[in-house]
């Protein structure tokens, strides 16, 4: 048996990770099953949206030490920022309450589609890694955008499956395929807009890295389980592409042959 | 029996009638100068046991029945014309995964919703509407309660009285209502900011609360007094009481537009934030001190109104027959 290699990490930022999932804290019925749903993930990382709970001071204390209370890697996002500068300063007020340089770097283009602005997308990026910031950048499948978050500094790049919290699963399979391609050597992960775990598991048989995602898990109607089953999926696809799957073919393929025809 | 109630919210209103009618000498003190000014005073007051099984555990629906039976029986102000939920037609699968998580609604399509609510008729395809739940005009309400509770023959009810909870002044019992204020005895007490807003207008009428759903801002409409409506209510994890911020009001202000053109042009009479006291598991709790001989009720979430009469009644089990058969004792 191979399978499941204890080497297999994915090694972002000097970090070695075992878990390939990673998990969003927002939109649960309570702290108590958001605790429960993150160790049934399995996760290693979660992402916590800061600009709302922020308030003017830092009254959101309460649920950023329940966070910090999980015992996982945070990585703090800037979920809903509409501006490089309202991106750049959420970034640096969440290395000041998590004590992390990691930022999921999220410039929203429109409140209403949630489509990344790529433009904003890079200048902030640029921004942050230049004073430091290890940044995951919340993007499209476009191949140069892509480019362009690598020269500004990002080691990972973080394409959306479908728009935020739509649950349409990979929208662009075509599209990721040639990003993974365009891109071996570089982390990738799909973050945003699945809504099953069999997504996962496609997104992974591809060879992504890893797999972001927050509503799928928050708003199922038990949130435990379906975290639990977005763990499984996301192994099973790595597993699978590790295991490097077959080829589809056009005919089937008699495990025996057949006898009197030729080459069947 | 001697019992002391310290807050006059809806959890101290509702334990100390429910006390004082088993005949116990209820003493409800409050630290300001009148019954449900704390947070409750921006409540809902939504009486939904149904609808709230959408997001709460199965207890929540349990207990509200007892909560709705209370209102509408045992001390009627609640108006019983069901509740209706509603969305705009994109985001129909959210009042689908609404349906798959509640029970006790009618499905309705335009028409139905029509002759439901005359004044939203054509303007949405399809809902659910819940026709047992009810609502409280949740000021009223309160100051019902404690007017009732000062009728009582051995009850006293006093007003701008800081009482200190470890002074026990020949009390054979306290009961600790003080909400978010309780916050050092109950550690793993948080906050959760709301905010809402009063609005005045002729030009709709609504005849129950309105839920109008969204993936991100679920916002209800309810009917709050003559040509008045509260909207509420937004749920931030922050501890930050007073703040009305401009982006929870356009949440808010944008659902009230949708769901009807003509609140565009309603005066904004009242706006209003404050904290609601949640446990980790959102859910309220009975803690007990029995050798202080001191019970906290807290935990109220954005279910005080339709949980506080099963807590009462629960709480008066415990301290009048040492009763304590219940999952929400720690």
């Amino acid at each position: 048996m191979s399978v499941a290699k204890p080497d297999d990490a994915l090694r972002v930022y000097g970090v070695d990770l075992a878990s390939r999932l990673m998990v969003g804290t927002s939109m649960y019925n309570s702290p108590a099953i958001l605790a429960d749903a993150v160790r049934a993930s399995g996760c290693e990382i979660v992402t916590v949206s800061l600009r709302r709970e922020a308030g003017g001071t830092r009254a959101g204390q309460s649920f950023w030490d329940l966070v910090k209370s999980l015992n996982v890697r945070v990585l703090p996002n800037t979920a809903g920022c509409r501006s490089v500068q309202e991106a750049v300063t959420t970034a640096h007020m969440a290395r000041e309450i998590f004590e992390t340089d990691w930022v999921k770097l999220e410039v929203i283009g429109d409140d209403d589609t949630l489509q990344p602005d790529v433009f904003g997308l890079v200048e902030a990026a640029r921004i942050l890694a230049g004073e430091g910031f290890r940044v995951f950048p919340y993007t499209t499948e476009d191949l140069i955008v892509g480019q362009k978050l690598i020269e500004a500094g990002c080691e990972v790049l973080m394409p959306w499956g479908a728009p935020i919290g739509s649950g349409r699963g990979l929208n662009n399979p075509y599209g990721l395929k040639s990003m993974r391609a365009h891109f071996p050597g570089v982390p990738l992960v799909v973050d945003a807009g699945l809504g099953a775990p069999s997504q996962a598991a496609a997104a992974m048989e591809m060879g992504y890295d890893a797999i972001l995602l927050n509503t799928a898990i928050a708003k199922a109607g038990d949130a435990v389980a379906m975290a639990h089953a977005f763990k499984l999926a996301t192994q099973a696809g790595r597993e699978a592409f590790l295991a490097d799957p077959m080829s589809p073919r056009d005919m089937a393929a008699p495990s025996t042959p057949v006898l009197g025809r030729a080459f069947t | 029996m001697r019992v002391r109630v310290i807050g006059a919210g809806i959890f101290g209103l509702t334990a100390a009638y429910e006390l004082a009618r088993r005949g116990a000498r209820v003493d409800l003190v409050e630290a300001k100068a009148g019954p449900g000014l704390g947070c409750s005073f921006l409540a809902g007051g939504m009486i939904a046991p149904w609808c709230e099984r959408e997001s709460a555990e199965p207890i929540v629906t349990q207990l509200g029945l007892e909560g709705l039976d209370f209102w509408t029986r045992q001390f009627p102000v609640a108006v019983q014309t069901g509740s209706l939920v509603v969305a705009p037609a994109r985001d129909k699968p959210e009042v689908e995964r609404f349906s798959r998580r509640t029970s006790a609604f009618e499905i309705c399509d335009g028409p139905r919703i029509g002759a439901l609510e005359p004044d939203l008729a054509r303007r949405f395809a399809y809902g659910l509407f819940f026709p047992h739940e009810a609502y409280v005009e949740p000021r009223a309400a309160m100051k019902a309660l404690a007017l009732a509770i000062a009728e009582f023959p051995d009850a006293r009810v006093r007003y701008g009285l800081v009482e200190s909870p470890d002074d026990d002044a020949g009390f054979d019992w306290t009961v600790d209502c003080r909400g978010f204020a309780a916050r050092r005895d109950l550690p793993d007490l948080r906050g959760v900011k709301g905010e809402m807003l009063i609005l005045r207008t002729r030009d709709v009428k609504l005849s129950r609360p309105v839920r109008m759903l969204h993936p991100r801002h679920p916002v209800y409409i309810v009917p709050h007094g003559p040509h008045h409506f509260m909207v509420g209510a937004t749920m931030i994890e922050n501890e930050e009481p007073g703040r009305v911020t401009a982006r929870g009001m356009m949440e808010l202000l944008g659902a009230a537009y949708t769901l009807h053109p003509a609140f565009g042009e309603a005066e904004i009479v009242e706006t209003g934030a404050d904290v609601r006291p949640s446990f980790p598991d959102n859910l309220p709790r009975l803690a007990l001190r029995p050798r202080e001989r001191r019970l906290f009720i807290n935990g109220a979430y954005r279910h005080g109104f339709l949980l506080g009469p099963a807590l009462a009644k629960r709480a008066a089990d415990i301290i009048l027959d040492d009763v304590r058969q219940t999952e929400l004792l720690a």
